[in-house]
């Protein structure tokens, strides 16, 4: 039997496709909560930061090296601190959607013309009112994109997940590795792949339709 | 409207940007504050509506100390106009105009109506317009619009920043005129900061010319023209201006107010002692009630010492005259013309009130501006 037969059998295989829609589900899981999460934590947190300017430095530079350190060795570290299973590997990919969030939010909030700021000030806008109606909207576009870089990224950081046994499509490749199957390794890295892309393109969309005409590029 | 008591303004580096202020600017009044850059226009402004709040001394708005007033709520019964124009780029025109009036919770309707009110002030169709977004208008209707936002929720006092300091000269004029137009309907009381003169004596009632955070100059815009405070002002007014001025100065400020008088029946020798006494060379010849008949000079007389006995003989028909108020212009231009050298000044009655003469050049001429050996270009129908 040649290889190419051997890709094509396990990838006919009934169980293989079974495992490629739960894992999907799973991977889904897996990225979408920690990136909602980061959401909910960094956008509030980059509003504050643009408030408190002389904490903005040591928290960027904080969640900047939470960032570099190298992902199998952040999924280990959780490990003793929260056991194995979903919760650490979410743990671990929630930690590294902060960054790009964070930095977004906080770059495009400072990019809006302080000239505006002021405008709204001056016509009487609270800090709330100035905050929703002017700085908000117009840093939108660069906050969303930070969402989507984010989301991209813990997309395919997601396959490492399956080493702390919190399943997604990892498991499919750590089988591929572990039986030298190149077919469990497409099984699960081309889903993968195809969820990348798809979330890019339709986060994409949403940010289009939800940016008014007047500052859509 | 607005009163400034001693209003000092130090900004946390030092810098002291406004000194002392004591200004009142009256409901209705038009006025511009002018200065070089830097010298706290800007700051000045500011300070009205609490976006800077002063070190020093009060201000009050509607006689209301603003420091005891909730500066969202000051700031919603002001009109602001910021340098640029600062329109919100996500908002369409419609929202733009209406902030003001939604941030004090008028209702869609009214906000539409408004809307529908106060384009046309511009000439802006608001079909047209109002669900377009900033960056799909020109520059100029972008800035039209921005004078709009600040009129929206009917404010009496308007703050303007350099409003038209980024269009081009052309759009500025037309949006000058139309401001004007608008101020003589709505009677706004209007604080306007620029740095363009022609723009101030274009639109003020009153000018305050300020200098390294200190009033240099309060008045008028003839005021400041025609009496600049000192060599400041008048270096920041210019020359041409002034010159242009007070080629507009009336004649009467110029005449020469008693000029030599004798009647039709005075004798020519007579006449000359006259001249001669007075240390002129021309006598204005009047009737018993002061109107005016003719002038005569010494040159007339010698030329027809002869033939003639009497003053009356020898003046000529229709002297040429002006009438109060003329422009001193208007009077030069007619002494080149017809080459006279005096010119009569008279009233209604033609009763004689002042004399024209080349002196005057000469006293016209050492004004402030106009300095010696002038070369403007104003300055040409004189030296001919
Ligand atoms: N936020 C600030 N902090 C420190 N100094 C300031 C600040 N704003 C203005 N200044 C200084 O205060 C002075 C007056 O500034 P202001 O903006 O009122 O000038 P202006 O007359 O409006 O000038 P321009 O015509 O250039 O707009 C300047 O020396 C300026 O550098
Ligand atoms: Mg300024």
């Amino acid at each position: 039997m040649n290889e190419w037969e051997r890709v094509l059998r396990v990838l006919s295989d009934p169980a293989v496709h079974r495992a490629v829609w739960v894992q999907t589900g799973q991977h889904i899981y897996l990225s979408v909560v920690p990136v909602l999460a980061a959401t909910l934590v960094a956008v509030p947190l980059g509003i504050v930061l643009t408030r408190a300017r002389r904490l903005a430095e040591p928290v960027m530079n904080l969640v900047g090296v939470l960032q570099t350190l190298p992902s199998l060795a952040l999924l280990a570290f959780m490990i003793p601190l929260l056991g194995i299973g979903r919760l650490p590997a979410m743990a671990a990919l929630f930690l590294y959607a902060l960054l790009p969030i964070l930095r977004n939010t906080y770059t495009g909030l400072r990019a809006v013309d302080p000239a505006l700021i002021e405008a709204g000030r001056g016509m009487g806008m609270t800090s709330w009112q100035l905050l929703f109606l002017v700085e908000l909207p117009l840093a939108f576009r660069v906050i969303m994109s930070g969402i989507r870089v984010a989301t991209v990224l813990i997309i395919g950081w997601a396959t490492l997940a399956a080493y702390v046994g919190a399943g997604g499509l990892g498991d499919l490749i750590l089988t591929g590795f572990a039986t030298v199957s190149a077919g469990h390794i497409i099984a699960g890295g081309v889903p993968v792949t195809l969820l990348a892309i798809l979330a890019d393109w339709a986060l994409g969309r949403l940010e289009r339709a939800v940016t008014p005409r007047g500052i859509r590029v | 409207m607005i009163r400034f008591e001693e209003v000092t303004k130090e900004y946390p580096d030092g810098t002291r940007a406004v000194k002392n202020l004591n200004l009142e600017i009256r409901k209705g009044e038009f006025v511009c504050l002018i200065g070089p850059s830097g010298c706290g226009k800007t700051t000045t402004l500011k300070m009205v509506n609490r976006l800077v709040e002063p070190t020093r001394g009060t201000i009050y708005v509607d006689g209301q100390d603003i420091m005891k007033v909730d500066p969202v709520q000051l700031r919603r019964r002001i009109g602001y106009v910021i340098q640029q124009i600062g329109l919100f780029p996500h908002m369409t025109i419609e929202e733009n105009i209406t902030l003001v009036p939604r941030l004090l919770g008028w209702d869609k309707e009214r906000c539409r109506r408004r809307v529908e009110e106060l384009l046309p002030l511009v000439g802006l169709d608001p079909d047209q317009y109002r669900h377009r977004y900033p960056r799909e208008l020109s520059g100029g209707q972008q800035q039209r619009v921005g004078v709009l936002r600040a009129l929206a929720a009917e404010p009496d006092l308007i703050l303007m920043d350099e409003p038209f300091g980024a269009l081009d000269p052309i759009t500025r004029e037309a949006l000058q005129d139309e401001l004007k137009k608008l101020q003589s309907k709505l009677h706004k009381t209007i604080l306007f900061v620029t740095h363009d003169m022609d723009e101030a004596l274009k639109l003020a009632d009153r000018i305050v010319l300020m200098k390294d955070g200190e009033v240099v100059q309060d008045g008028s815009p003839e005021d400041l023209l025609r009496h600049p405070a000192n060599d400041f002002v008048a270096a920041f007014i210019g020359r041409e201006r002034m010159a242009a001025a007070v080629g507009a100065t009336p004649v009467e400020e110029l005449m020469i107010r008693r000029p030599v008088t004798a009647g039709p029946n005075k004798g020519l020798a007579e006449a000359v002692q006259l001249m001669r006494q007075k240390r002129v060379d021309s006598v204005v010849v009047v009737d018993e009630e002061n109107r005016l008949l003719g002038v005569v000079t010494a040159r007339e007389i010698q030329q027809h010492r002869d033939r003639a006995r009497t003053l009356g003989e020898i003046m000529s028909g229709e002297p040429a005259c002006v009438e109060v108020g003329a422009p001193v212009t208007e009077a030069l231009q007619r002494m080149f013309v017809e080459r006279l050298d005096h010119l009569p000044v008279v009233d209604r009655e033609r009763r004689l009130v002042g004399l024209i003469t080349r002196t005057t050049l000469v006293d016209l001429l050492s004004r402030e501006g106009w300095p010696n050996g002038s070369t403007g270009g104003s300055s040409q129908g004189v030296s001919a």
